[in-house]
């Protein structure tokens, strides 16, 4: 039986896992304790679940559970890993590289830098959604202390070329860092493998409870070390101060345990839904997959079509949840930077729209969301002068268009 | 964003969808907006020798709320005069749309669409082309 909405936005945010709920349930009430009180029961059952929590989010990304830094999400922990980094090397410099279709909450922290006079450089992307390897060797000078990139992106799932990166930062004694909310959990992510010095993500990506996340920070080789930006108690060895949000932590590890063990037919199954949706979507015409479709993660898909308004195509997809690039819900119309770095049109950008998959999406869910957004476009092709004029071999572009 | 059951209704089943054929004298056309700015309204109307419009149609690339603009505007010419659709005022699409206030501008362009029809109308049968309330914004 099919529940509507259909929930294809699990880039925004997934669904917990019951398997999550059920270990976290406790610590909510009988396990209720500090974990940072030394001289009782409660305090340390919390501070054990606190530890195995650890130890399970360590075995995910292939580090040591002392490198984990509990925060309240990837937002948090982006901008304690850039401002962090920016204080702590200050002696060492101030120039940060990231890229333009990062998240905001790197963007963002890049430009609170900027305000204390640090110097950032936004590397372009290519149409496919790729930072230039070149680009960035060419950026980094003596003065760079940092370089940020993320791993999958959020609006089109493109991957970065990680491995190279963090060889090119090494390289350079420079500290890598990247948000990985998207990768980590659907992905084989390694620090190891990958180079990452610092690397943010969340639980609520993976299955996992909203409002806790974690900054994983290399200790050795080299030894990274932030500056806090929360002053407290000095919790976490003294990177992140505020009593540890045990029931969110608790789940955070049991959704990377649940992750680990099960991305791989995950992966399989999903890709396979994908494919499905892609292939059919793609059959009407003039119909555009966003990003690079070789390095890309393996449950989100973004797809413009053309000759169809963003806000028109998403109240006619009334049965799914998904993402529009199309930020038109204000006066303002501004359509995704993310798309609009790729190179797109403001009309393409606009029509555009993303599917997220999860571990819950199933062949029936895919196959109405098929059927549903093919009738919702050619409903409003039909309706729409634009595509008449396309129909008709009119170049829209050499219209004069009496703009309002 | 909430929309009225109005909106909702013009969305779902857009009335007087389609084409007119432009070359006939006796057909209006305007075209207004443009496709950067999200919204691309075609509004035709077919007139009468009593200046009455016979016939109006519409084709729409835009939100919901601009759908539904048109789709009520076609509604209201059929039967107007020429003169009495002159007179529709974009203010009273906002109210029977029930149109929130980001959304008034889709029914300034079903007003601009009109009076755009109306000229090309005028223009077509040797008449002189009325002023247009050049950009609302």
């Amino acid at each position: 039986m099919l529940k509507f909405p259909i929930y294809l936005d699990n880039n925004a945010t997934t669904p917990m896992d019951p398997r999550v709920l059920e270990a976290m349930l406790p610590y909510f009430s009988d396990k209720f304790g500090n974990a940072a009180s030394r001289n009782h029961a409660f305090g340390w059952n919390a501070e054990e679940a606190v530890d195995y929590a650890r130890e399970q989010i360590a075995s995910l990304i292939n580090c040591n559970p002392k490198e984990i830094i509990f925060t309240s999400g990837a937002t948090e922990s982006d901008n304690l890993a850039i401002k962090g980094v920016f204080e702590m090397y200050a002696s060492k410099g101030n120039h940060i590289i990231t890229a333009v279709t990062e998240h905001k909450a790197v963007l963002d922290s890049c430009k609170h830098i900027e305000k204390l006079g640090g110097k950032v450089t936004y590397l372009k992307v290519n149409e496919e959604g790729l930072i230039d390897l070149k680009e960035l060797e060419a950026a980094i000078t003596p003065q760079t202390i940092l370089i940020s990139i993320m791993y999958g992106n959020n609006e089109v799932g493109v991957l970065q070329p990680i491995k190279e990166i963090s060889a090119l930062a090494r390289k350079n004694g420079v500290l890598f860092m990247t948000d990985a909310t998207q990768a980590v959990g659907k992905i084989p992510v390694d620090v190891e493998a990958d180079g990452i010095d610092l690397m943010a993500f969340s639980g609520h990506k993976m299955y996992g409870p909203k409002g806790v996340g974690a900054l994983y920070v290399r200790r050795k080789n080299p030894r990274v070390k932030v500056t806090a930006q929360m002053d407290g108690g000095g919790h976490e060895r003294g990177m992140r101060s505020g009593t540890l949000n045990v029931p969110g932590i608790v789940g955070l590890g049991k959704a990377c345990e649940l992750c680990k063990n099960e991305m791989e037919s995950d992966t399989q199954r999903i890709l396979k839904l994908r494919e499905k949706l892609e292939t059919e979507l793609l059959k009407l015409e003039e119909s555009y997959l966003n990003g690079s479709k070789e390095h890309r993660l393996p449950h989100v898909s973004n797809i413009s079509f053309k000759y169809v308004e963003g806000e028109g195509l998403m109240m006619g997809v009334k049965d799914l949840a998904v993402s529009s690039g199309s930020a038109c819900t204000s006066a303002s119309l501004e359509p995704s930077y993310v798309l609009k770095a790729m190179g797109m049109s403001d009309d393409l950008a606009h029509s555009s729209l993303r599917f997220g998959l999860s571990r819950f999406t199933t062949e029936e869910e895919i196959n109405y969301a098929i059927d549903h957004v093919k009738e919702a476009v050619t409903k409003l092709r039909e309706m729409s002068p634009l595509w008449e004029m396309f129909k008709e071999g009119v170049d829209l572009d050499s219209v004069e268009w009496a703009e309002h | 964003m909430a929309y009225s059951d109005k909106v909702i209704d013009h969305y779902s089943n857009p009335r007087n969808v389609g084409t007119l054929d432009k070359s006939k004298k006796s057909v209006g056309t305007g075209l207004v907006g443009a496709p950067e700015c999200g919204d691309v309204m075609r509004l035709q109307i077919e007139v009468d020798e009593n200046q009455i419009i016979t016939d109006a149609k519409f084709k729409t690339f835009g939100c919901g709320s601009a759908i539904a603009s048109s789709s009520l505007a076609t509604e209201w010419l059929k039967g107007k005069s020429v003169d009495e659709a002159l007179a529709i005022d974009n203010m009273e699409i906002v109210e029977e749309l029930a149109l929130p206030p980001v959304k008034i501008h889709c029914s300034v362009l079903a007003e601009d669409a009109i009076k755009s029809a109306i000229n090309d109308y005028r223009v077509k049968n040797g008449l002189e082309p009325l002023e247009m309330p050049k950009s609302h914004h």
